[in-house]
């Protein structure tokens, strides 16, 4: 099954990732490539450069910003192939970020071929 | 989704007939096996539960005919294994449904019929199926439920009313549950290595969880709710049977033992009978008996955990002769491991009382009053009751009726209410009462 790992952080309070801390966001990364479950994963700009946009009557509204806004944002994710949701779980507690910042872990929905 | 098959629950159906005995027999002891066997090998809930509950009902139908087969559970077994071939077949989308066919095809049970071939074999199954339920990713209500309907094998309805909400209620919430369970991948496993302790430790608190809300029934709903507390037994002696080696499920089944064998007594003519005032002659001896061999029993091993100690503390109590004879200062002993491995407000309440009841009365208040400052037991009114009790027991009358009033005050419970009331009224003539808190399972409340 594959599972996106939607990673939560608060961006005030994170700041600038240390290197220590990009070290440890190679070495999980490496090792889920190891392991052979990595499906894609990327990490995102911070909010302040985020644009919303939404569509009404037609015409296409943006505005400067998340859409919503919460003590944490979206920073990224990763996409695993794992048998089941406790293995996913593993991998969403080995991020470094997890101990600050929570981990949301989704099935990724499989549409049948032909 | 199939409920109205679940709510004809083989021995709500009512004849007594041999075959419907028999029937309601092997629901009881095989169901769980069977639909556990199947969830291992279709990986869905519930197809797994409707297709069994269809053996059941076929069995109703055709036994009293056809007579008993010499297998009644792998009559039940095949026929839902059969029908589940069948489901799988027809069904348009399937995940892996060329490989579940396979496992469901190649389940050659004849040879040891109820169990269907695995690696591990039938009592696995159960309790994969219990880990399954009570999994952390699904909320804890939807583990409570599922738990009694999976495992346990209550109708929707019953459950619904034990819980005192409306049967859809129930319904969409055990619905949402197995959707999660199917689409979020949640594994049919018993975990290992260090996964496993809290794992097994959210298994026991659901199963307690489930004993607490029979203990503290109140007197209208008590016929249904005093089943929960039979569910939960019978839940942990399979925990226990299944994890011989795990000492907590141990203490925990000799816990709800020991505070169920005082379950007569607990409530006389409509009023809450104190721990101290209750008739120790109707406590249930056998059940005394066997909570304090497992706890002794357990204890050796030399892992000691809460349920483990409150089950000691449980034991102290039931096996004192008279209330005077009760070991206070060996459960003092014991609150204190407790409280070091589990400080929670609850049992430091419950150490203050058990200081108090030593014969340190006014220290026991103390640490109450510590307690009181930091607010969390503020609307708990066993606190205030407590503290009540020994405000009294030293003659501060005044504060003691202030402390009841507040305790009146937070309390929504009948039968305790009217027990606060009395202690309250003007002809109080009740001697010095234990002020062990005794609303849920005595010092347990705090899971």
């Amino acid at each position: 099954m594959q599972y996106m790992l939607l990673i939560y952080d608060n961006e005030a309070a994170a700041g600038e990732t240390s290197d220590a801390e990009m070290a440890k966001w190679f070495e999980v990364t490496q090792a889920m490539q190891e392991a052979g479950v990595l499906r894609g994963g990327e990490a995102l700009h911070p909010t302040t450069t985020a644009t919303t946009v939404r569509v009404q009557n037609g015409e296409t509204l943006t505005t400067d910003g998340p859409f919503a806004e919460t003590r944490e944002q979206l920073g990224g994710y990763y996409i695993v192939d794992v048998p089941d949701l406790d293995q996913a779980i593993d991998w969403a507690a080995r991020l470094p970020s997890a101990g600050r910042g929570p981990v949301e872990v989704r099935p990724v929905m499989v549409f049948d071929q032909g | 989704m199939r409920e109205e098959a679940s709510q004809s629950r083989p021995d709500a159906v009512g004849p007594t007939s041999v075959p419907a005995r028999v029937v309601e027999r092997v629901y009881r002891e095989e169901r769980a096996t069977i639909v556990a066997g199947l969830i291992r090998l279709c990986g869905d809930f519930s197809l797994a539960e409707d297709v069994v509950q269809d053996a059941f009902s076929k069995a109703l139908e055709r036994w009293p005919e056809d007579g008993v087969p010499p297998n009644p559970a792998g009559w039940v077994a095949t026929s839902a294994r059969r029908r589940a071939i069948d489901l799988v077949r027809r069904a348009e989308r399937f995940r892996e449904k060329a490989a579940v066919l396979r496992r469901l095809e190649e389940a050659e049970i004849e040879a040891n019929p109820v169990v269907l071939p695995g690696e591990d074999g039938p009592h696995d199954d159960r309790l994969r199926l219990l880990f399954t339920c009570c999994h952390p990713a699904l909320s804890l209500e939807a583990q409570v439920a599922l738990t009694l309907r999976v495992v346990g094998g209550l109708s929707t309805r019953e459950i619904a009313r034990a819980f005192l909400i409306a049967d859809t209620t129930m319904g969409q919430r055990l619905v949402r549950a197995k959707a999660k369970i199917r689409d979020a991948g949640i594994p049919f496993r018993v975990p290992v290595g260090p996964a496993l302790e809290p794992r097994l430790s959210a298994v026991l608190s659901v199963l307690y969880l489930v004993f607490n809300e029979g203990y503290a029934a109140t007197e209208s709903e008590e016929l249904v709710r005093r089943e929960l507390c039979d569910e939960a037994v019978r839940l942990a002696r399979l925990v226990v049977e299944l994890m011989p080696r795990e000492p907590e499920a141990r203490g925990l089944l000799a816990l709800m033992l020991l505070h169920h064998a005082r379950r007569d007594t607990r409530v006389a003519d409509g009023e809450v009978v104190l721990l101290e005032d209750q008739d120790r002659a109707r406590w249930d001896r056998v059940a005394v008996d066997e909570g304090a061999a497992l706890v002794e029993d357990a204890l050796r091993e030399g892992r000691v955990g809460p349920y483990q100690i409150q089950a000691a503390i449980a034991a102290l109590h039931a096996q004192a002769p008279t209330p005077q004879a009760t070991d206070w200062p060996q459960i003092v002993a014991l609150y204190t491991v407790l409280e070091r491995i589990h400080p929670t407000p609850v049992v430091r309440l419950n150490l203050a009382v058990a200081i108090a009841m030593a014969g340190n009365v006014a220290g026991g208040l103390a640490m109450m009053d510590a307690l009181g400052e930091d607010g969390a037991l503020d609307r708990y009114h066993l606190f205030h009751s407590a503290r009540a009790d020994l405000l009294r027991r030293l003659g501060r009358a005044e504060a003691s009726r202030t402390a009841y009033e507040r305790a009146l005050a937070v309390c929504s419970h009948p039968l305790e209410r009217r027990f606060l009331e009395r202690r309250l009224g003007p002809n109080d003539t009740t001697g010095p009462g234990s002020s062990e808190p005794e609303g849920s399972a005595g010092s347990a409340a705090e899971s």
